[in-house]
């Protein structure tokens, strides 16, 4: 049964991912004083900036070397001499990162021999040019993203292979919210080490008002930072499919070209998932978790346990990125939700193994769905009848359809302020997810009572 | 304050905006960026519809957003199929908060879908003519629409996947009308382009297909109407309540049958002149369907257009009709002027929107005694500027080369020419213009700044230089703008507001307006320059 209906059908109806180039231009812009560009058409750019403008409602600048007809033709050498020209004029970045669309993939660009040709010297203030390959007819923005983290560390990143920094680790977070790379920063400062985070946008999509005007937002990972991840002591890939769906993750690349050990992880949502990630920091900083953080995790199995009669055995729809998609699932069946449905447009073809690794426990009960769309979705909802729903604002007609809650996470979520702050991750972040979860399903119990009960 | 001292000080950061780029990148620039005399003779030009130069950051989008999104998207029954990797089709996924009313619940709206062949690496290699085959007829399968347009992005020109063919094929096939558009987002130099190659398609394969439509005395179709916020829905009120009957909107809330009979209507009014203005002289020249510019956006300037349509229609009753609502509309416009006025003149606006809205909206500001100090457009051509009268002087470029101009002549036997010569001959003594444009600059005043195509970096400078009370963009500026302490006003989208057109809407955007100036919040994030002079002062100072 599993993603059958959805091999019925050749179109993609209401798709459940996003492009490539968008991951990439995210992870660009949690890099300090960079200018993300994509090497196509301008319409990328436009659309891809009003996609991550309205969800971090924060300035996106994106540039493009916008492509015409004769381009598309001749090749997009000039257009993108010019455009770096141009970037490095007006915005004085210290990085550009360019992004190939499928335009500029089809027609076969040959990007390392363009940009041998325009030494980055010969540019105003000399930024240093990342390039990634990202057609999106070969992956979602999750892939986009992840590739763009590799091919910055290895442009970046120092070649060596000396440990010279004991106390600094490297964190590839994925695809989580600002308030989520604030979260890892504090806990890693609370076990005295300094970390290195790839992408970095914390500040940069979250910021405060400008005391006066900035051509780029200030925040992010300095290219110097980036270039020091290889004399860290470790490196944390946050995400599990990543880690198995790539060649090489930049995690990896540190690992075997400069020897710094890698502990890949999942996205640290839930219970399970947070205490691995502790116990990974606990053993590289050689101390324990702190008082906080075992209040922390012990409020959280406090409020688990004050409202597991809300929640358990209710049935809910997680949808999103693979590895959203794994930690959520993880998460839920600790506090007695069984994820009928684990639907993501992902298809890295290890979300299944990878669910039932992770959660041996509910073996049989949880259906995967990758490869999937909307329409799947809402097709699998009249069999499976979920109780609630879990993702981003792009599931919304379905839960309207069934008259269930939505609790908005992940990306994109347009139709609510605050998306650049929710948390996700950590024992703080599951409690927040816990509340949001058990308030809904009451919100709706209370709603669709006759009596109207203010006590529940 | 002058108008010389306001030419001058325009002058001067215009000087100061070129500055900042390589000298080739302010040679193109320049000739983009007018400090606006409208007096002057010969007439001022400015340089619009060229290429944006790479690495400028523009409010542009591209052709695929011009023709699907903005077109095809608030059509509810014709079902839209993209033909491409998936961001495009998800990009363009009800996003530009067009609204769609269908007569009943079981009547098609198709709004909420999208539909995508979701290219994979090999269908880029082997072709994807297969896979848009395969999509076409499960869509028609399942949704059974009477029409289905299919869109191509960049990568399906370049392998060659030829849309038109499949469309037709598909069309004998399954019985809907399939037709396909050319919209590759590398076409053309904005969205514009995708505009006229969406009402290309749509004149070609759809218009004058209809052989009934609504019944009435006064038949009239609009066009350019894309009903953001509802505009739509209140000016199918309006004309309701005047006793004119709309045939058909281009293309907000429309529906396939609309587009089929929008020929059988007796006058075509065009809102959006950029978007559209070609297919109305198309249908003037096919079906004899005379037309004329009119804006519902500002009061005085929807009752102007009523008249204009009654005074087109020569009957008595009508034009008592409208004189009435004219009426009953303006008491209730004053009422609400009369509170929000005192509260916000004298306060200053810019606006670089669209092909249109950047002229249409300063009406609403000028009507609460707000200042326009700059505008400009983001895909508009020259006409939009500087008049209708510059259409025979504009340069064919090769972007602009490469969008098809149809060649239309009379229809053989649906040609009926709504006047005859000698009626509007007569009508044109009495001043009564048709095909009539007169563009933004000449209702400019002299020493604003009107800049084409403006991108971030300029945006920021203008801001700086002028302090504006308010902006007016679209969601790529809010933030940016919102940062340094001013509100930004949506126009594309209307902060999720509106309607703003017609009378009722005119109210609605005061009243946003006004909060949106007049909140507490900018006192907690006070500008920087807030105890500075503005610039025009400063530049006085400086010449004493």
């Amino acid at each position: 049964m599993q993603g059958a209906l959805r091999k019925n059908f050749v179109s993609t109806r209401n798709p459940c991912k996003l492009c490539a180039p968008l991951g990439a231009a995210l992870v660009f812009k949690g890099i300090e004083g960079a200018v993300p560009l994509l090497h196509g058409s301008q319409g990328c750019s436009t659309y891809i900036r009003r996609y991550l403008i309205s969800h971090f409602r924060e300035p996106v600048d994106i540039a493009s070397s916008n492509f015409s007809e004769e381009t598309a033709i001749f090749g997009g050498e000039k257009n993108l001499a010019a455009a770096l020209a141009n970037i490095a004029t007006q915005y004085h970045p210290d990085v550009i990162g360019i992004a190939t669309t499928c335009l500029s993939e089809t027609i076969g660009e040959d990007m390392a021999g363009i940009l041998r040709n325009i030494p980055e010297d010969s540019l105003n203030g000399a930024p240093v040019l990342v390039h990634v390959s990202t057609p999106s007819y070969a992956g979602s923005h999750a892939e986009g993203f992840w590739a763009a983290t590799r091919a910055v560390v290895r442009r970046l990143a120092d070649r060596k292979n000396v440990p010279e920094r004991p106390n600094q680790i490297n964190i590839f977070p994925g695809i989580c919210s600002p308030a989520d790379l604030r979260y890892l920063k504090e806990i890693v400062a609370d076990f005295g080490l300094s970390a290195v985070f790839l992408p970095d946008y914390s500040q940069t999509m979250d910021g405060p008002g400008w005391p006066e005007y900035r051509a780029l937002p200030a925040g992010g990972t300095s290219v110097k930072e980036i270039a020091s991840m290889s004399s860290s002591a470790a490196s944390l890939t946050l995400g599990r499919i990543a880690c198995v769906a790539q060649e090489q993750t930049a995690g990896e690349f540190l690992r075997y070209g400069s020897a710094v050990a890698h502990h890949p992880l999942g996205m640290p949502v839930g219970i399970r998932e947070t205490d691995e990630f502790m116990r990974v920091l606990e053993k590289i900083s050689g101390t324990s978790l702190t008082e906080k953080y075992l209040y922390e995790r012990g409020r959280l199995t406090d409020a688990m346990v004050d409202g597991h009669k809300y929640v358990f055995e209710k049935k809910a729809f997680v949808y999103g990125e693979e590895d959203l998609v794994l930690g959520l699932a993880t998460f839920l069946s600790e506090i007695g939700i069984i994820p009928v449905l684990c639907a993501s447009g992902g298809k890295s073809g290890h979300l299944r193994r990878l669910l039932a690794e992770r959660i041996p426990e509910l073996q049989g009960r949880i259906e995967t769905a990758d490869d999937e769309d909307f329409a799947g979705i809402a097709e699998s909802a009249k069999r499976l009848r979920p109780d609630i729903l879990i993702g981003n604002s792009k599931g919304y007609h379905i839960a309207r359809q069934l008259d269930v809650p939505l609790i908005r996470v992940g990306f994109p979520v347009h139709d609510r302020i605050g998306a650049q702050r929710i948390l996700h991750y950590g024992y703080r972040g599951a409690l927040e997810l816990y509340d949001r979860i058990v308030n809904a399903l009451l919100d709706k119990k209370q709603d669709d009572s006759q009596v109207g009960y203010s006590y529940l | 304050m002058s108008a010389q001292n306001d030419i001058k000080s325009a002058q001067s950061v215009k000087d100061e905006m070129l500055s900042a780029y390589p000298t080739k990148t302010a040679r193109k620039r320049q000739k983009q960026f007018v400090v606006n005399e409208p007096e002057q003779e010969p007439r001022q030009e400015i340089q619009a519809n060229v290429r944006t130069l790479p690495g400028i950051i523009t409010q542009r989008g591209c052709s695929y957003a011009g023709c699907k999104g903005v077109v095809l998207g608030p059509t509810r029954n014709i079902l839209n199929i993209t033909h491409g990797p998936i961001g495009c089709g998800f990009y363009s996924w009800l996003t530009r908060r067009n609204q769609t009313r269908p007569e009943s619940e079981t009547d098609d709206n198709f709004m909420t879908y999208c539909l995508s062949t979701d290219m994979q690496d090999e269908n880029i290699i082997f072709g994807g003519e297969k896979k848009l085959k395969k999509a076409i007829e499960e869509a028609v399968d399942i949704f059974h629409p009477k029409a289905v347009g299919v869109f191509s992005t960049c990568p399906i020109g370049l392998i060659g996947d030829d849309v038109h063919a499949v469309s037709r094929e598909m069309s004998e096939k399954t019985g809907a009308n399939v037709f396909g558009f050319s919209c590759e987002g590398y076409k053309g130099v904005s969205q514009s382009a995708g505009h006229h190659i969406a009402n290309n398609q749509l004149f070609k394969h759809v218009v004058g297909k209809g052989t009934t439509c609504p019944k009435g005395k006064f038949k009239v179709a609009m066009l350019g109407e894309y009903n953001i916020g509802g505009d739509a829905f209140a000016l199918e009120e309006l004309f309701t309540k005047c006793g004119i009957t709309l045939v058909a909107t281009f293309s907000g809330n429309s529906t396939y049958e609309q587009f089929a009979s929008a020929h059988l209507a007796d006058l075509v009014v065009v809102m959006c002149h950029r978007s559209i203005n070609y297919v109305a002289d198309m249908i003037e020249k096919k079906y004899g369907v005379p037309w004329f510019k009119v804006n519902f956006i500002g009061a005085e300037a929807s009752a102007k257009s009523l008249r204009k349509i009654a005074d087109y229609f020569e009957d008595a009753e009508l034009k008592k009709k409208v004189e009435r609502v004219i009426a009953e509309e303006m008491e209730k416009v004053k009422a609400e002027l009369a509170v929000i006025r005192p509260r916000v003149e004298g306060k200053t606006a810019m606006l670089f929107v669209g092909g249109s809205r950047a002229h249409h909206y300063q009406e609403l500001f000028k009507e609460m005694g707000m200042k326009v100090l700059a505008a400009g457009y983001e895909f508009a051509h020259r006409d939009d500027y500087e008049g209708r009268v510059v259409i025979p002087d504009i340069k064919v470029d090769a972007d602009s080369r490469n969008i098809e101009e149809l060649h239309v002549e009379p229809h053989p036997s649906e040609f009926r020419a709504r006047k005859t010569k000698e009626q509007l001959d007569a009508m044109a003594a009495k001043g009564f213009e048709f095909r009539d444009y007169k563009g933004m600059m000449p209702e400019m005043d002299a020493g604003t700044l009107v800049i084409d195509d403006i991108n971030h970096f300029e945006t920021e400078l203008i801001i700086e230089k002028y302090k504006p009370d308010i902006f007016c963009a679209g969601i790529k500026e809010k933030y940016v703008i919102q940062k340094m302490g001013m509100p930004l006003k949506q126009l594309h989208n209307y902060d999720y507001g509106g309607p703003y057109a017609s009378f009722e809407g005119a109210i609605n955007f005061y009243r946003d307006v006004e909060r949106m100036l007049n909140t507490r919040v900018w006192k907690h994030i006070r500008a920087p320059w807030h105890k500075q002079e503005p610039l025009a002062a400063v530049f006085i100072n400086e010449t004493n």
